[in-house]
């Protein structure tokens, strides 16, 4: 029975008690949180009122070094493709051409002599993990502010970068075909002229080994100054780059390593390069079926060669 | 006729407030802000809505009982809105004068659990049919504690008219159509041995809840108990939208649910009619008579007058919104009862409260004549 009169009690209590507290919260509905962040330093001092954002009226600001949609400054990008390897879920597709001659400056003064016939990063892949700016020499990649950019269609996710028309693509296509056809015909003269030198000069490239892995070292504290940031960044990076040397080191692909030896000295233009080449002893004929390779998936010394 | 001339148009304007502010007083206890985007400060939401849901497919479940499912969503608003018959309005405008209002309205009222019964019986889902089964017992449960607190303002009264107890309670108690053997003059807390008579001085003192002060514990059971009428929040049960997926009108759709939605905001709003008729005065003003301040007099006309109609319109709209808004608050304040405790709360509390009140009011009434 006394329980009985307890509960009566409490309840009555209880029930007052919650009343009271919604209606206060009613009262307090007369203000609201300002649209401030963190920042701000009177962020903790309203504790009470609504707290709704009123999203797309009012927002808070976001820090400048916001690391939301990602910006590609064209202009300062050399095409190392680094990005792309890098990215976790491959949401950057690269398209390379490659040119004839340097074709112009970035503004950090490295020269770019590959065109991007494609430059997509499709945002609605991204986990915004970063790693592409990292990895970027010429910092031309970076990320941005800019966070609201959902879209009705998921292809609009896409964000291309490159700014070349279908024609221009074309020409630069045929030019590099013409001139790898050129240079074919070249070497085949070459090696008609001259078959004799062929045996000495098969020794010659087995030594490039060792100067690349020298140029190596330099490159590496090169990169980490660049990038402060953090050592595991360094740390992944130089265990990305050991791998490359055991593919490299297994592939013996010779010719490869042939413009990383040279970028140790002033980076020479592919004419120059070419020219230096002609007078080599190497195989020739190996020359133009390597050649691509160089382009499509060591752009990654020759980026650090440059620097 | 004046049921339809004005408590329909009345009911779906209300309505469409009803719903807006219940989602407004949600938000504010919520520290949200609640609709902002149609019109100013949301205030066209339940219009877009509206005009959303009676574009909507109107869909049959294929297993459900055909003839029931469509007619149950009719049955349950003709119930509601019958019960408006029998409401008087202002102290010249009472609806149907039936002299067995408080009688028909629970009869009535009652009926509703027919209508859900057939709702959630010919969905043919387990949802809808648990919904229906709760809806039945809550119902039927509470009941009992509505009748006996409302049986204490009859006993206190004396009658079954609505507008006679409507009149009992305010200055103007010799304007009424008497029924012989009725009080002629109300005293202060309905004793007549205090002596202080209160018949001109009006106001709030002569309210019921005044007339005889226990009334507010049975003003209390009665409004537990409407709650539970009209399945509103803490006793959702028979909806329990997190757990029956909105009970007994889970497989209504379209304008069939906005009708469901309709009865029940309608029905919100006839047992705060009816809580505040019986408890709080009817049509009444609070303002008391003081001296040569005749505040009653001031604000509410003469019965038949045009004064008197707006009046009394006036103050017993705004006492009846007044107690959906007090729904509404406590709809967002309390959680959820089990069916234990619903059924706890009914048969060990309310009812020995609610049957000690009728005992008591018996005895008040003897000192008051
Ligand atoms: S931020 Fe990460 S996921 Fe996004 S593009 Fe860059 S590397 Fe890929
Ligand atoms: S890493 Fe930077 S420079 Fe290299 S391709 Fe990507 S954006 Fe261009």
């Amino acid at each position: 029975m006394n329980t009985y009169w307890l509960n009566i009690k409490y309840a009555v209590s209880s029930l007052y008690t919650g009343l009271k507290l919604s209606f206060r919260h009613i009262l307090e509905a007369n203000e609201s949180r300002k649209p401030i962040g963190m920042a701000d330093t009177t962020y903790f001092q309203q504790q009470t009122g609504i707290v709704t954002l009123q999203y797309p009226h009012q927002s808070i600001a976001v820090p400048d070094n916001g690391r939301y949609r990602l910006h590609n400054e064209i202009d300062d990008c050399i095409v190392c493709d680094k990005c792309a390897k890098i990215c976790p879920v491959n949401c950057i597709e690269i398209e390379p051409i490659r040119a004839v001659e340097e074709i112009g400056k970035t503004s950090d003064g490295t020269s770019k002599r590959i065109y991007a016939a494609k430059f997509d990063i499709d945002m609605g892949k991204c986990c915004f993990c970063g790693l592409c700016t990292t990895v970027c020499p010429t910092e031309c990649l970076t990320m941005t502010k800019a966070y609201d950019f959902s879209e009705y269609d998921v292809a609009d996710h896409n964000y291309a970068f490159a700014e070349m028309t279908p024609l221009e693509i074309l020409e630069k296509k045929q030019k590099l075909e013409v001139f790898a056809r050129e240079k074919e015909a070249k070497a085949a003269a070459l090696k008609a002229n001259a078959p004799k030198e062929d045996t000495p000069g098969a020794g010659i490239p087995k030594p490039s080994f060792k100067p690349k892995l020298n140029v190596r070292p330099v490159a590496k504290p090169l990169n980490i100054e660049e990038k402060p940031a953090d050592d595991a960044k360094a740390m992944a990076l130089e265990i990305m780059r050991k791998k490359n040397d055991a593919a490299n080191r297994s592939a013996q692909a010779k010719p490869v390593f042939r413009p990383l030896i040279k970028s140790t000295e002033t980076p020479p233009s592919i004419d120059q390069e070419e020219k230096k080449e002609e007078k080599d002893p190497v195989p020739a004929p190996s020359k133009p079926i390597f050649r691509p390779r160089p382009m499509m998936k060591k752009p990654k010394d020759e980026g650090e060669a440059e620097k | 006729m004046t049921t339809f001339l004005f408590f329909l148009p009345f009911l779906l304007v209300y309505t469409v407030f009803a719903v807006y502010a219940e989602r407004k007083v949600s938000a504010f206890i919520q520290d949200r802000l609640g609709p902002m985007e149609a019109g100013y400060y949301g205030i066209a939401q339940t219009v877009a809505d509206l005009l959303k849901l009676l574009q909507k497919e109107d869909i049959v479940p294929a297993a459900a009982d055909r003839k029931l499912f469509l007619a149950a969503p009719i049955v349950i608003f003709t119930v509601v809105f019958a019960g408006f018959a029998v409401l008087p309005l202002t102290s010249g405008y009472a609806g149907s004068t039936a002299e067995v209002g408080v009688f028909y309205l629970l009869a009535i009222i009652s009926l509703d659990v027919i209508g859900i019964l057939m709702a959630g019986w010919g969905s043919n889902s387990k949802y809808a049919l648990f919904g229906a089964l709760r809806a039945v017992a809550q119902i039927i449960s509470y009941e009992i504690p509505l009748g006996l607190s409302i049986l204490c303002v009859v006993m206190i009264s004396q009658t079954l008219d609505l507008q006679e107890i409507s009149f009992q309670q305010g200055i103007w108690i010799h304007d009424k159509p008497t029924y012989p053997g009725l009080l002629q003059e109300n005293y202060l807390f309905g004793l007549k041995a205090l002596g202080i008579e209160t018949t001109h001085i009006g106001g709030i003192l002569t309210w019921n809840i005044f007339r005889m002060p226990l009334f507010f514990i049975a003003f209390i059971i009665f409004f537990i108990a409407s709650l539970a009428e009209c399945n509103r929040a803490p006793f959702d049960l028979p909806e329990a939208e997190s757990e029956l997926i909105g009970g007994f009108h889970t497989e209504y759709s379209g304008f069939r649910w906005a009708l469901i939605m309709l009865s029940e905001y309608g029905m919100m709003l006839l047992v705060s009619f009816l809580g505040a008729i019986l408890f709080l005065g009817s049509w009444n003003t609070p303002l008391p008579n003081m001296g040569v301040v005749k505040l009653a007099e001031w604000t509410s006309g003469s019965p038949g007058s045009v004064a008197g109609h707006l009046w009394g319109g006036f103050w017993l709209i705004s006492k009846a919104l007044i107690l959906v808004l007090v729904q509404m608050w406590i709809r967002w304040t309390y959680p959820r009862l089990r069916v234990d405790q619903l059924m706890a709360l009914c048969w060990k509390y309310l009812i020995p409260a609610s049957l000690i009140l009728l005992l008591l009011s018996g005895v008040w009434r003897l000192l008051m004549i």
